[in-house]
């Protein structure tokens, strides 16, 4: 059985299986396949950085961060803009 | 033509924004006809729409980002702000902007200090949007930001240089790049900032909101050229009365 846990996304509850980590999360977002370095498999940029409780997550460590019950995450890129 | 920053090149002197533009093929035109080779880019949660496509053509450009803290009213969100632009986007350059209200969108002096402190003792290279104030502009420079961007008038307001005298003033004391930045309205506010003796001008509105941008690109692309061309060719000075350009030498008389 696998345990649920209620985050906070970009400002907005959202549920998560329990484990996942920040790399799942991020992954499942801009629906890409994600290695364990934090950049896409396809070679690209992703233009987007985690924040957890107001702290930067590294690409390189998304893999070993695991969301708990309660987190706010934010996941921000770069838009049109000064 | 060219200046440095760490140890990058740079050939155009016009910094753009990307702000204000109505679409996206709009601003690739306009930023294509200006030239320009550092483009600055705000930070937004991501909300799973095309809006990561800015960041997409501005590689496909070949355009350096200047991420940005704008809508950062405390030094706080905006040192979060540039370490997630750094993560992001891989530069550890940042234009600094902390805001003291929505109405004016000017700077809050006290908060931008704080901020601009704190990220450059966190290997930032920070570009602060400050007042046109020669002081702060200073300690700014202290503080060892890499540029100071004094604004011309507020941002957006196409106001122009409402300032000459302390733009020049700062300038002047300065031993870091000034780029003057915000109220830029059309070709000769961008020349004159560039007469006064700025390193680069950086603007958005005036160019992405005009009727035709991509004519306005070009046209403040050769505004910065020519101010920074006159800067450096010796005007003559004023003079309170005419000095003839022709000899009166020679002159034909009636008999």
């Amino acid at each position: 059985m696998t345990d649920t846990i209620t985050i906070m996304l970009n400002g907005e509850r959202h549920e998560l299986a329990s484990p996942t980590t920040a790399r799942g999360l991020v992954s499942g977002i801009v629906d890409k396949e994600i290695g364990t370095d934090g950049t896409p498999a396809d070679g690209t940029r992703l233009g987007i950085a985690v924040a957890v409780d107001g702290e930067v997550i590294r690409r390189g460590q998304w893999s070993d961060f695991a969301l708990a019950e309660g987190h706010s995450v934010d996941i921000v890129t770069a838009v049109q803009g000064g | 033509m060219s200046w440095n920053i760490d140890d990058v090149t740079l050939n155009s002197r016009l910094v753009m924004g990307t702000g204000g533009a109505s679409s996206l093929s709009i601003l690739e035109q306009a930023l294509d006809a200006s030239g320009t080779e550092l483009t600055t880019v705000a930070l937004r949660r991501y909300d799973g729409q095309a809006r990561d496509s800015v960041f997409a053509l501005l590689q496909h450009l070949g355009i350096r980002i200047l991420p940005n803290t704008a809508g950062c009213y405390t030094a706080r969100d905006a040192v979060l702000t540039a370490q997630l632009a750094r993560e992001a986007l891989e530069t550890n350059w940042v234009k600094l902007e902390v805001i003291a209200d929505e109405e004016t969108l000017l700077p809050d002096p006290v908060e931008l200090f704080h901020a601009a402190e704190e990220l450059v003792l966190d290997g930032f290279t920070v570009f602060a949007y400050t007042n046109d104030d020669p002081a702060l502009a200073k300690r700014l420079e202290d503080a060892g930001v890499a540029v100071v961007m004094p604004a011309g008038a507020p941002i957006g307001s196409g106001l122009g240089i409402l300032n000459p005298h302390n733009i020049d003033t700062i300038v002047s004391r300065a031993q870091v790049p000034v780029i003057l930045d915000a109220g830029v309205g059309t070709a000769s506010d961008a020349a004159l900032a560039m007469e006064l003796g700025c390193t680069a001008v950086l603007l958005a509105s005036a160019v992405t909101r005009a009727h035709d941008a991509t004519a306005m690109a070009r046209a403040m692309s050769l505004a910065v050229e020519s101010g920074h061309l006159a800067a450096h060719a010796g005007r003559i000075p004023k003079r309170p009365l005419a000095l003839a350009s022709s000899t009166f030498e020679g002159m034909v008389t009636p008999a």
